[in-house]
């Protein structure tokens, strides 16, 4: 099996420091990889990185060949002009056929069936003419996956999804993500501060504080230390929450 | 109205001043639909300042006036641009800088040598007569410009506008479009000013977008509505200002808010009816 993605010794920074240093990891075809870590600690860094927005400053980044071709289904942080934009959820869907275009002005019709494929498998067909703006959180979500899925069906990455989102649309947004890496075998890579979550979703974890602290599978991750500190203070921070409750 | 219309075009300065007028709200509205939704509203309204700056100083040495202000109002639209990207400074906050030391330098060079003259109300305030010949063949090659880009480059402006990180991505040149939008802004800013006023011109960027974003739900819907609110808002205003004698870019602005409130109560009254 081919690796989608291979990082070997890979450093991202900026122009006077290292954000990221010596990271060493491999994606492969139906991974469900989460990066996780606190704040600052170089997760989306790294994201940019994968997504070529960022040129590694030392060691080896090497994708694969039809990423190139097709480009990565990207679904980045919602921004707050996004929130009242006016488009239809048609026309944000087909915009992730962009990659596809090339210097082409217009849409085949091609492009157009796999839109409405895409809306087909995340459910939205009935909100097709709707604004985007007047939806909730989560049907937001299944837009811009879906448009992501537009650009490629090898590989999704998602940067801290479920901002905003209520418990319900989480559980709702984690199924759907479960479905598509299990039934249409797309590969996930995923940046989460939401650590109990990931835990139960994914398959792999990369836990990053400037440098890996730990590259794995996650039942090798409940055992490690980084696993178990990090797991731990947010298990004793909810028990004692539980007991503050209780005491009131 | 039709009337008053045909008879206004009897005059030819005030044919050029529907041609040239026209287009340059036509390109206005059109770049201000990114613009508004991008949090760039601003940026209109200090460009004009800028070349209101530019403006009172090639009058001060006797230069020509288009020649000395495109230059400097594109380099102040990439500047505004480039800082705000590397996110040393907010936009607001820096469009404000800006705007306000044009403004202060302008009027500085213009006291110390011709000082308040008419020439320079009309830049504050917008005259009819403004529109030249060479104007009016300037304005048509930017709107066939902005045209264009609208029309090829569409999709890809639409993905520019609505997410960024998204269109860098999947390999769209983001920095690229963002430039051109910047340039095409500052062109048709200083284009109109001198007909609308430093101080009006940038209604002309923001309100159409706006209106339209009243009523229409896609983003193709906006795009469409605000290139015809904006053309007709400036018939409209210019028949006013010449039945009522008017100023004519306060009366064009007058009318936008107008055409604002309408779609507003518009969406209000089918909100109602729901």
């Amino acid at each position: 099996m081919n690796a989608l993605i291979t990082c070997e010794h890979v450093d991202f920074g900026y122009e006077n420091y290292d954000a990221v240093v010596d990271v060493s990891m491999e994606i492969n075809q139906g991974d469900y990889l989460c990066i996780v870590g606190e704040n600052g600690s170089g997760k989306s860094t790294l994201m940019k990185g994968i997504l070529g927005l960022l040129k590694p400053t030392a060691g080896t980044l090497s994708i694969a060949e039809e990423l190139k071709r097709g480009g990565i289904g990207y679904l980045p942080q919602q921004t707050a002009a996004q929130k009242d934009f006016p488009a239809t959820v048609y026309e944000v869907v087909r915009s992730g056929c962009l990659s596809r275009m090339g210097n082409r002005p217009f849409y085949t019709k091609e492009e157009k069936k796999l839109t409405l494929e895409r809306m087909e498998t995340l459910g939205i067909m009935p909100l097709k003419n709707h604004c985007y703006r007047e939806l909730s959180g989560g049907q937001q979500q299944r837009v811009l996956i879906a448009r992501a899925l537009c650009a490629t069906k090898s590989l999704l990455v998602l940067d801290e999804p479920i901002t905003g989102l209520d418990p319900s649309a989480i559980q709702d947004f984690y199924g759907i993500l479960r479905k598509l890496n299990q039934e249409e075998q797309v590969t996930v890579l995923m940046v989460s501060h939401d650590i109990q979550n990931v835990v139960s979703q994914a398959n792999k974890i990369l836990h990053l504080q400037q440098r890996v602290l730990f590259y794995g599978t996650v039942t090798q991750y409940r055992d490690s230390q980084a696993g178990r500190k990090f797991l731990g203070n947010h298990q004793e921070i909810q028990n004692e929450n539980k007991k503050g409750g209780s005491r009131r | 109205m039709i009337g008053v219309i045909s008879e206004m075009l009897s005059y030819p300065f005030l044919v050029r001043a529907f041609v040239g007028g026209i287009l340059v709200s036509l390109c206005a509205s059109l770049l201000g639909v990114s613009l508004v939704l991008k949090r760039y509203s601003m940026i209109g309204d200090g460009l004009s300042h800028v070349s209101f700056g530019a403006l009172s100083i090639a009058i001060a040495f006797g230069w020509s006036p288009l020649a000395v202000s495109i230059p400097v109002v594109v380099l102040a639209a990439f500047f505004l641009l480039r800082i705000t990207e590397n996110g040393k400074m907010k936009s607001d906050a820096a469009i404000a800088m800006i705007s306000a030391s044009a403004l202060a330098i302008g009027i500085i060079v213009t006291s110390m040598t011709t000082g308040m003259t008419t020439d320079i109300s009309s830049y504050m305030f917008g005259s009819i007569l403004a529109m030249s010949p060479s104007d009016v063949r300037l304005s048509i090659v930017l709107s066939v410009v902005v045209l264009g880009l609208f029309v090829f480059c569409y999709h890809k402006l639409f993905a520019v506008t609505f997410d960024e990180s998204f269109a860098k991505a999947t390999g769209v040149r983001v920095d690229f479009y963002n430039v051109l939008i910047a340039i095409l802004t500052a062109v048709t800013i200083v284009l109109g000013m001198r007909m609308m006023g430093a101080m009006l011109i940038s209604s002309l960027i923001i309100f159409p977008a706006l209106t339209s974003m009243r009523v229409f739900k896609s983003f193709r819907g906006v795009v469409i509505s605000s290139g015809l609110v904006s053309a007709s808002c400036f018939v409209l205003g210019m028949a006013v200002s010449y039945t009522c004698s008017t100023p004519a870019g306060a009366s064009v602005v007058v009318i936008n808010l107008i055409c604002f409130l309408l779609f507003a109560a518009w969406k209000a009254a089918g909100r109602i009816r729901r």
